[in-house]
């Protein structure tokens, strides 16, 4: 069981057998009174998002998934093809069943595919992927108010700010959590 | 560099002046670089060979577009480090820099509030042998002390000790700390703006919170609006005022009567359906809490089932707690033993009754006022800010 202070981003567990996935948490705390955590849920069947709010003593079902690594090895038209690495078994996903993550699959891309009593129901990308820069204006004409940046599409077509000093064709390392650039990489050749 | 300038303000300069720029080498571009320092970015024309994310100091002349070098020097090694994502340089610039300017400004208003009231700023220690009793606050403790000592949950036994020189009234900004407490409003270490007046009670000091934020509003953002978490809010005086049980009744149709017995269901109740409609559009005080949650607040004089206790609200977020202050010995520890036993009840650590501020109370203090404001979450409401790590340099998990 978890508890309370277990409950973070992407946690699964289980709420009447159904399970549900943690898209987001907070700690919520009046200054003189209880704390609780209000998160929420996503249901990891039908993609609902529901609000629940846990006190402190309370805990929570993990929900048991069967966790299996496969290599995403290309798109065939709307699916993704992915191979068990153990068994050579391929498997066919959607793009709508992959949601975000398309932007993150590089063919021959390791990544943990969810199975809840038998049928695949998402993807968990590495928490860091490099990938090509396919355009970005070169120099200067980025927001200039932070940390300098300026727009840049990546080979899978993600859309990234990153800083003013990256040019095309370089690779960089991207977050997936955040979708945010992580730094650049030089690749030895 | 002494006659330095910034780079945002180069824009403005008339061109052929000669100028000065610092800052970092953001990128390089054909017949130059880019440089970055705290207000923006400027072309700079040059031949000299500059790494990308070394500081440079560089004098020349200002065309109207660009900066022509006449000298650039590297003062520091470059490496494109600085950028990665989890870098201080990518975290602290832009937005939160422009926060913690504005950290600065709450900061030196609240100061010039208090001491136009005439207060005495003070500045009494973090580290207590007694940090509170309040069931629902767990302390941080301290070793090396020689005994034991916990690093205050709020400064307020020292504060009102001071109370008995029959002062005008103290005021202090620091930290407060709180055990376990991290979220999007929470951090274990805060900023705390706590005061109390003599000779005063809880309506004199709702006042000072209504003037004091109004014009915190007014230096940020030019009027009495601020953006909120969700939705602005105005706070201009006089802010909404209401009860505990009309708040209960208004927004989640249960009497307050059905849930105060049970501190889980009074609570609940607050947190999920009360505090969210609070504040919405309109600064609130909820006021007259329950005498069971009086804490350190007295009973009202005409009602013995409430206390004089209010906090203050803004788009939903609790920004202070405030009393017309208990100052009756006898009473103030029979609440600090029934908190005892309650936090052993809990399985919570049972913390000493802080005897020299019990001592204080029997010597008598003046009947006064006080409150305890989050100036984090003051800053996160005037900003904007969806989450406290945004108006603080360093989150607990950064430092």
């Amino acid at each position: 069981m978890y508890d309370f202070s277990q409950i973070k981003k992407n946690l699964k567990v289980k709420l009447d057998g159904v399970p549900f996935n943690v898209v987001d948490f907070q700690f919520v705390k009046p200054g003189k009174g209880n704390a609780f955590t209000r998160t929420k849920l996503r249901n990891m069947l039908t993609g609902a998002v529901i609000e629940r709010t846990f006190k402190q003593h309370e805990k929570l079902e993990p929900a048991d998934m069967d966790d299996r690594q496969m290599q995403f090895l290309y798109k065939e038209g709307d699916s993704y093809v992915f191979m068990d690495t153990s068994s050579y078994d391929q498997l066919h996903l959607s793009a709508e069943q992959l949601g975000e993550n398309t932007g993150y699959l590089i063919d021959n891309t390791n990544v943990d595919v969810l199975f809840f009593n038998g049928q695949p129901i998402g993807v968990t990308p590495p928490t860091f992927v490099l990938m090509k820069v396919i355009r970005t204006e070169p120099g200067f004409k980025g927001d200039t108010s932070g940390g300098a940046m300026k727009p840049a599409t990546m080979e899978t077509g993600l859309a990234v700010n990153v800083p003013l000093f990256i040019n095309e064709g370089e690779t960089l390392k991207i977050d997936t959590r955040t979708g945010e650039y992580a730094e650049r990489v030089n690749i030895k050749k | 560099m002494q006659d330095r300038s910034a780079a945002r303000e180069l824009a403005a300069r008339k061109a052929g002046t000669a100028v000065c720029l610092a800052g970092r080498v953001v990128a390089r571009t054909e017949g130059g670089f880019t440089l970055q320092d705290d207000t923006g970015c400027a072309q700079c024309r040059s031949n000299t060979e500059v790494s990308v994310g070394a500081f440079v100091c560089v004098r020349g002349s200002w065309d109207g577009s660009q900066l022509s070098a006449a000298s650039v020097e590297q003062v520091s090694a470059g490496s494109d480090r600085f950028m990665r994502g989890d870098s201080d340089f990518s975290q602290l610039m832009g937005k939160r820099l422009s926060n913690l300017r504005a950290r600065h400004t709450v900061l030196q208003t609240a100061r010039a509030f208090f001491d136009e009231q005439g207060l005495l700023e003070v500045d009494t220690p973090a580290i207590v042998p007694c940090p509170g009793l309040d069931v629902h606050l767990d302390a941080i403790e301290v070793l090396g002390m020689g005994a034991p000592r916990w690093l205050h949950t709020s400064p307020e036994y020292q504060m009102k000790r001071l109370l008995c020189t029959g002062l005008p009234g103290v005021y202090q900004l620091g930290k407060a700390f709180r055990r376990g407490e991290r979220g999007k409003l929470h951090e274990p270490e805060f900023t705390m703006l706590e005061w109390y007046r003599s000779f005063a009670g809880a309506t004199e000091v709702m006042r000072d919170t209504e003037a004091l934020v109004a014009r915190v509003g007014k230096q940020l953002t030019g009027g009495s609006a601020l953006p909120g978490m969700q939705q602005p809010v105005d706070v201009a005086a006089p802010w909404e005022r209401i009860s505990v049980a009309d708040a209960f009744t208004r927004y989640a149709g249960v009497t307050l009567e059905s849930v105060v017995h049970d501190d889980d269901k009074f609570y609940r109740v607050l947190v999920e359906k009360v505090e969210p409609e609070l504040g919405r559009g309109r600064a609130t005080f909820l006021t007259h809490y329950p005498a069971r949650m009086a804490s350190l607040a007295r009973l009202s004089p005409g009602d013995a089932n409430s206390a004089e206790r209010f906090e203050a609200y803004l788009d939903g977020v609790e920004l202070c707690n405030g009393f017309s202050e208990l100052t009756d010995a006898g009473e103030q520890r029979r609440r600090l033993q029934a908190d005892q036993a309650l936090r052993g009840k809990l399985g919570r650590s049972v913390y000493p009754i802080d005897e020299r501020f019990m001592s204080a109370l029997d010597d008598g203090i003046p009947p006064s006022g006080g409150n305890a404001l989050g100036i984090d979450r003051l800053l996160m409401v005037a900003l904007g800010a969806k989450q406290i790590d945004e108006v603080v340099a360093f989150t607990c998990a950064r430092v």
